[in-house]
């Protein structure tokens, strides 16, 4: 099971989120997201626009290591794997 | 009568009550996040505001409460196989691109509109209209629209044509992407839509929005090498007189629009010595369709206020002269710029708010303003609710 760590906006926004840690079954990082999106609906339209494409000022860290699929998500996730999602800097 | 205004700005959504004899403000949700436009519909008593996070996107947003508490609404979102034309900006070595076909995605939610009997219409950047039938439940992308001739066609299926005549608008944040600003219910005839694009023009259905028709005949773009061109008009605003509908009025980038046969041709009427020309929101009174308001700008090269002094100006007699309304509107060192959805209007009563912070209500037509506020966030919509 990944684990999984919110940026503190998220939480705020999907107080389901918040509070113990996350963990969700997945091999990739798109699968990540739906994982969360089936414990709190409308959170996968915050992270990615209608086509599953991270959005422009979202960055997700598997690892240390940021995404490189930014299109389809992916990346390989293991069972292991500390999975970051946070909004970016150029969003500011 | 509308007994509060909702105000939407750069980092929240505010309530406007008059007590104790003044217009007071309060935030009442989405502290931090962009509301480009709130409105309430006045058929269910339902707020709505459009949203937009710099990092998670537009998100539209309800309160069944009168802003006390408020959720995500259903979202407004792209169909997948949805695309346009866009125009992308000249590259580093100067290159300037041809059209490219993009996979559309919501930009900006920009514009609120209610009919009876359910429906909700929503105005986007890249330019699609989306309706409801239930009150917000579901939204749908008007095709016959985004799929209009004007624009390549049905670029989703292939039979269409890679050239647009839609071009963009600044206000799409990071892509020139054409805006769907302004959409109008006629009140007599629901099925009869208008909507205002930048920069393509207007655009009117007969039907519920099945067909759609070009609407700028008279319209002038001194920016087009023919001025009177088809398309690639750039209307900031336009807004209808309820009791009189065929009396609409538009505020363009090339000046003030009016036209008295339910758009089907238009006249410039603006009054550049007056200083009435340049601007973006534009009211028009419940039952005079001859009597409108707007927020001069002194030019598109300069978006400021004409000489320091903020004024509303107001003709009553279809755009043939205008009286400057000045007083209790600051007259030196006012810089406020009043954006597309900036001005409200309500029997009588206007109130406007600027980038600047600023709010301000009439209870007299515009005789005679007061300051509600200073130091609110950018102000991107007023309205009566």
């Amino acid at each position: 099971m990944a684990k999984v760590e919110l940026a503190r906006h998220l939480c705020v926004l999907f107080p389901q989120l918040a509070g113990e840690e996350l963990q969700v079954e997945a091999s990739t990082v798109a699968e990540v997201v739906s994982g969360l999106e089936a414990r709190a609906p409308g959170f996968a339209f915050y992270v990615c626009d209608e086509r599953g494409r991270l959005r422009t000022h979202v960055n997700i860290f598997v690892g240390e290591v940021r995404v490189s699929d930014r299109r389809r998500l992916t990346d390989p996730v293991m069972s292991d794997s500390r999975v970051l999602i946070m909004q970016a800097l150029s969003g500011g | 009568m509308a007994d509060q205004i909702l105000v939407g700005t750069r980092k929240g959504t505010f309530l406007v009550q008059k007590t104790g004899g003044a217009w007071r403000p309060r935030l009442v949700g989405h502290a931090g996040v962009c509301c480009n436009y709130a409105a309430g519909d006045p058929h269910t008593g339902t707020l709505w505001a459009a949203l937009g996070f710099g990092h998670w996107g537009a998100k539209l947003s309800r309160s069944d409460d009168n802003g006390e508490t408020w959720h995500d609404a259903s979202q407004v979102k792209y169909p997948t196989d949805a695309r346009y034309l866009g125009h992308p900006m000249p590259d580093e070595t100067g290159e300037l691109a041809a059209t490219v076909l993009r996979d559309a995605t919501l930009l900006k939610l920009w514009a609120l509109a209610f009919g009876p009997g359910g429906q909700i219409y929503v105005g986007t950047i890249p330019g699609g209209l989306f309706m409801s039938k239930d009150n917000g439940d579901s939204f749908q992308l008007n095709r016959p629209l985004w799929n209009h001739e004007s624009r390549g066609g049905d670029l989703a299926n292939g039979r269409g044509v890679l050239d647009t005549h839609w071009f963009g608008t600044p206000a799409s944040e990071g892509e020139f992407a054409p805006g769907l600003h302004s959409i109008l219910v006629h009140p007599q005839d629901p099925q009869r839509l208008y909507v205002a694009i930048s920069t393509a023009g207007v655009l009117e259905s007969p039907d519920g929005g099945q067909t759609w028709l070009n609407r700028n005949k008279g319209l002038i773009n001194d920016y087009l090498p023919n001025p009177e061109a088809e398309w690639g008009h750039d209307a900031h605003c336009i807004a209808l007189c309820p009791g009189d509908p065929d009396h609409v009025w538009q505020q363009s980038h090339n000046g003030v629009f009016y036209s008295a046969d339910g758009t089907a041709t238009w006249k410039r009427v603006s009054q550049p010595q007056q200083g009435v020309h340049f601007g973006f929101p534009i009211a028009v009174h419940e039952s005079q369709g001859g009597t409108a308001w707007v927020v001069p700008g002194k030019a598109d090269t300069e978006r400021m206020t004409i000489g320091g002094g903020l004024f509303v100006a107001r003709t009553q007699d279809g755009g043939r002269t205008w009286e400057d309304l000045r007083a209790g509107l600051p007259q030196q060192n006012a810089y406020d710029v009043v954006l597309r959805h900036a001005l409200g209007y309500d029997r009588g009563r206007l109130a406007f708010g600027s980038t600047t912070g600023n709010l301000f209500v009439s209870e007299d037509s515009g005789a005679t303003w007061s300051t509600a506020a200073n130091h609110l966030p950018p102000i991107y919509s007023v309205r009566f609710a």
